[in-house]
């Protein structure tokens, strides 16, 4: 039943034009590029998210993004660049946080994803979750489920040892503000809650040390 | 309920459950990724379509053709709309430019064309199909250059665009100490998270629209005059809106054309801007050029005040109302303000956080600054040595409602460790960056809106709230829970709040950081109806009754609300509206803005070390939301100080960096802890919560506060923004 990424043709994938950049109007020439012929061949992947597998037939310009949130009704992962510069996107790929907008569903046939939806329920909260609630660590809650996937996946990170640009002795990979300021840079949050997002991650990181 | 009277002693004077820093009621929702959003409605409209727009290659001209058959013939496509097929539509009051574009052009990515289709992949390409011929025309781009042409607005928010008081030509001449500027800054984006969004149903000629929008009632007159329909046949719902900053003020294109495409798909559709469109599609803060004139004595006493505001919008737009704020912030018998308007082809100039004072401030308050420096005066203390406790403009007759400018000061430095600061610029050191502090005053007026809510209480007994405001992330379902529950004597979690759906009734919506304050008067003016009710049915007097414990007691006797309200429920709608009050006073929130910068010596990069700040804003309904809009309002301040600038392309007419990578905004690694302190404040003339507006009070001043923290720690002087790093490094060669 495994519909192998390794068989899908460039061409199938990139078939339907290059309109994965969503091209401003730059000029009125924008209109005078090679036009698109809009066919494409939908094809079979399974995904496996949130502990679940899911079998998806997709046009195989669909992101990631794209289709949890239209095609699996998983809209607790947001949209708000498309293009990988706001982290609002932010999902757990096999253990490592990515933007979901910035890749296509079918690379990831087989993989284990994790969507906010995954770590909790309004009910049943994962400790991150609790943490931005008694912190404030959001206003509009739009970039929120994002912040909250990056969070759990930093604190991860730091306890793998993997350095970051602010981290002084490569050796000695520790949690601190600073590391969390850096490591959580690729998520914008425009209310800028970002000192109250940093005590609810500092908060579950003590508790996991505790 | 009319509120005419300065309020008296009541219910929530209690503060029992108003004021608590209680965690928001909509939290779990949002950290857990259930609350949905305007494009998320898979529940409402099951089987929407989806939408892309095509928007304008150029700034200004006339479609010669637009060729849609290629487009239309795609696979998936339902419907292309354009201006030759959208039927006959109107123009919004609040939109300047038309939200569908065609056959003439206004602005840059105005929306010309909507292709619809069975799915976003499709659409999306599709959109790249539609031919459009263009006659460019001539555009006038540049504000430096238009601004000689610039002309007197009629008003400025009501009111006049030009003031004078005393004589401040002669007095200006005469003055010991002179300060004459010229300050700038850029357009600014909102670049609010979630993009405008909307998805649209029509049934028979009802239009259900979930869109992300601040203010629902104005949405429905507005697409109602837009589309020429009955405002009975629309219905707007926006349950959460992710962040807003007055981009969702007004309907926009994603509203307009998802019920076009609607109709001609003849199925639900939705519609998103994408990121890259939404600076030259939508609004944005226009930029300024302003002059400000100080004249004071030697000890800095202002005696001349003078500020000049130029700015452009396109034809029949509003100029940014940037002199506002110095027309009440200090003293000084003779003052002037101007404000003046040019023609820009630009994208359409509109409200951004804090209109007026956000870019105002950025220049006064550096001016201050000036003058302190020149009347070796301490900051702090000249700003308290102007402070003024009437409207400067009309004299001791109009005096302020409440103004704490100068406990904020004091008390916001003793925080700040003010006292450490070193007068004399470039003296501090540390490592590779010379460290220096500055302030600021906050200033922002405080406006009240008419606002209505309905309570209803259950057979059961629960509580429920229903109003069309909007959360924008502002706290609104929390604090109306709160205000409920402190007048019907109750607990918070025993509120169930329901907002942002136009069938429910009309509130004051966010905006102007009115909401709070309006909306929580609106829901108590209901619950005062209620309490009444209540007492009636009960056979008690409701003047006499205290509401507690969940219970009516009174008389000697406790009957719980249930019980009262009866098996059938009980449910009364009321709203607040205001009087003369804020003619009688002058009314405002104020503030003071302290920050740390570190300047690197070697690259000129700023770095924010510390802020804080204290403000006074009357009663802080919640300090724990009230405290996360000060810090987000003083984070956009960095943004406005050093980074942020939508960067004009004078040849072709648009903003070049359209996107959240190029448009910078402040990242967590740009943010450092900061200090809020609430001054306690309780203003009896701006409504019976005896509360003002503090979400856009926190970026007012906080942007000057970091520039005069530049200057103070390197002797660099700007006041062009943003204050990048070629700037300040410039001036450090210069020093």
């Amino acid at each position: 039943m495994k519909d192998s990424p390794a068989a899908l043709s460039r061409r199938a994938v990139l078939g339907g034009s290059a309109a994965l950049c969503a091209a401003p109007a730059i000029h009125a020439s924008a209109n005078a590029q090679t036009a698109p012929t809009g066919k494409t061949q939908m094809i079979a992947t399974t995904l496996k998210v949130n502990g679940k597998d899911v079998r998806l037939t997709l046009d195989p310009r669909t992101t990631l993004l794209d289709a949890l949130r239209e095609h699996l009704h998983l809209t607790g992962t947001k949209k708000g660049c498309d293009h990988g510069q706001c982290g609002a996107c932010t999902v757990i790929v096999e253990g490592r946080r990515i933007n979901s907008c910035l890749t296509l569903a079918l690379m990831h046939d087989g993989d284990d994803i994790t969507t906010i939806e995954g770590l909790g329920t309004p009910d049943k909260m994962h400790p991150m979750q609790r943490a931005f609630v008694t912190h404030d660590g959001f206003q509009c809650g739009y970039c929120t489920p994002g912040q909250i996937c990056s969070a759990v996946a930093v604190l991860d990170e730091i306890e793998a040892g993997i350095p970051s640009h602010v981290t002084e002795d490569l050796d000695k990979v520790a949690f601190s503000d600073a590391e969390v300021r850096e490591r959580m840079s690729g998520n914008i949050c425009r209310c800028a809650a970002y000192p109250n997002i940093v005590a609810a991650i500092r908060d579950v990181a003590e508790g996991e040390k505790a | 309920m009319k509120f005419d009277q300065p309020a008296t002693i009541n219910p929530i004077d209690r503060a029992r459950v108003v004021g608590q820093p209680i965690d928001r009621i909509d939290g779990p929702a949002k950290v857990c990724g259930t609350a949905p959003y305007a494009y998320e409605r898979h529940d409402a409209a099951p089987n929407a379509a989806y939408g892309w727009m095509v928007g304008s290659a150029i700034a200004k001209g006339t479609i010669n053709s637009i060729d849609t058959r290629a487009a239309e013939a795609a696979p998936g496509v339902l419907a292309v709309v354009t201006h030759a097929n959208a039927g006959d539509l109107g123009k919004g009051r609040m939109n300047t430019a038309t939200l569908l574009g065609g056959p003439s052009i206004e602005h840059h990515d105005q929306a010309l064309a909507l292709v619809v289709a069975e799915t976003l992949e499709q659409a999306r390409d599709a959109a790249k199909l539609v031919v459009i011929d263009y006659a460019t025309g001539e555009g006038r781009f540049d504000l430096a250059a238009a601004m000689r042409g610039a002309t007197a607005p009629k008003d400025v928010q009501g009111s006049p665009a030009d003031t004078r008081t005393g004589d401040f030509d002669g007095a200006f001449a005469k003055a010991a100490v002179k300060i004459d500027q010229r300050y700038t800054t850029p357009d600014h984006s909102h670049a609010m998270m979630e993009p405008h969004a909307t998805t649209a149903a029509w049934t028979g000629d009802k239009l259900t629209l979930w869109s992300s929008n601040q203010m629902i009632a104005w949405s429905v007159g507005e697409i109602a005059r837009t589309l020429k329909i009955k405002p009975d046949n629309v219905q707007v719902i926006a349950p959460y809106v992710g962040g807003g900053f007055g981009a969702k003020l007004f309907v926009r294109a994603d509203a307009l054309l998802a019920a076009l495409g609607a109709r001609a798909a003849g199925r639900p559709v939705k519609v998103a801007l994408a990121r890259a469109q939404i600076p030259n599609n939508t609004t944005h803060r226009p930029a300024t050029i302003q002059r400000i004139r100080l004249g004071a004595k030697k000890d800095g006493t202002i005696e001349a005040i003078g500020h000049e505001v130029w700015s452009g919008d396109l034809p029949g737009g509003g100029v940014e109302v940037a002199a506002l704020q110095t027309r009440q912030l200090y003293a000084g018998k003779h003052r002037m303000t101007k404000h003046r308007l040019a023609v820009l082809d630009l994208p359409e100039g509109n409200a951004m956080r804090a209109p007026g004072e956000a870019v105002g401030l950025l220049a006064l308050e550096v001016a201050m600054d000036e003058l302190a420096e020149a009347c070796d005066v301490d900051p702090v203390e000249l700003r308290i040595k102007n402070d003024v406790q009437y409207d400067p403009e009309v004299g001791p007759s109009k005096p302020f409602s409440s103004r704490k400018l100068v406990e904020c000061l004091r008390e916001g430095a003793t925080r700040f460790g003010w006292d450490k600061r070193n007068p004399k610029p470039g003296q501090v050191r540390d490592g590779q960056y010379l460290v220096g502090m500055g302030v600021a005053s906050a200033f922002r007026g405080n406006i009240v809106m008419k606002s209505g809510a309905r309570v209803a209480i259950d057979g059961k007994g629960r509580i429920t709230v229903s109003s069309d405001m909007t959360d924008i992330g502002t706290g609104s379902y929390t604090i109306i829970a709160q205000t409920a529950a402190e007048m019907l004597g109750v607990e918070a979690s025993d509120i169930t709040v329901r907002l942002g759906d136009s069938s429910f009734p009309a509130s004051a919506g966010s905006g102007g950081q009115w909401g709070a304050n309006s909306a929580t008067a609106g829901v108590y003016a209901a619950c005062m109806a209620m309490r009444s009710q209540l007492a009636q049915k009960a056979g008690l007097n409701a003047e006499d009754a205290l509401f507690e414990d969940g219970m009516i007691k009174a008389a000697g006797k406790a009957i719980p609300l249930r019980e009262a309200a009866g098996r059938d429920g009980l449910s009364v709608e009321d709203s607040i509206s205001f009087g003369d009050l804020t003619d009688r006073y002058a009314q405002a929130t104020f503030g003071a803005h302290f920050a740390e910068v570190g300047v690197d010596v070697y690259t000129g990069e700023v770095r924010v070390r510390r802020m804080g700040g204290a403000f006074a804003a009357g009663r802080i309904l919640n300090p724990k939301t009230a405290r996360s809009q000060v810090i987000g309002a003083m984070t956009m301040g960095v943004g406005a100080a050093l980074m942020e600038e939508l960067v004009v392309d004078t040849r072709f007419g648009y903003f070049v960096n359209h996107d959240m990578a190029e448009y910078h905004v402040p990242v967590h690694a740009d943010i450092p802890e900061q200090d809020v302190l609430f001054i306690d404040e309780l203003d009896d003339k701006s409504s019976p919560m005896k509360a003002k507006g503090v979400g856009e009070l926190g970026l007012c001043g906080a942007g000057a506060a970091i520039a005069n923290a530049i200057y103070n720690a390197t002797g660099v002087r700007l006041r062009d923004y943003p204050l990048t790093l070629n700037k300040v490094i410039a001036g450090m060669a210069k020093a």
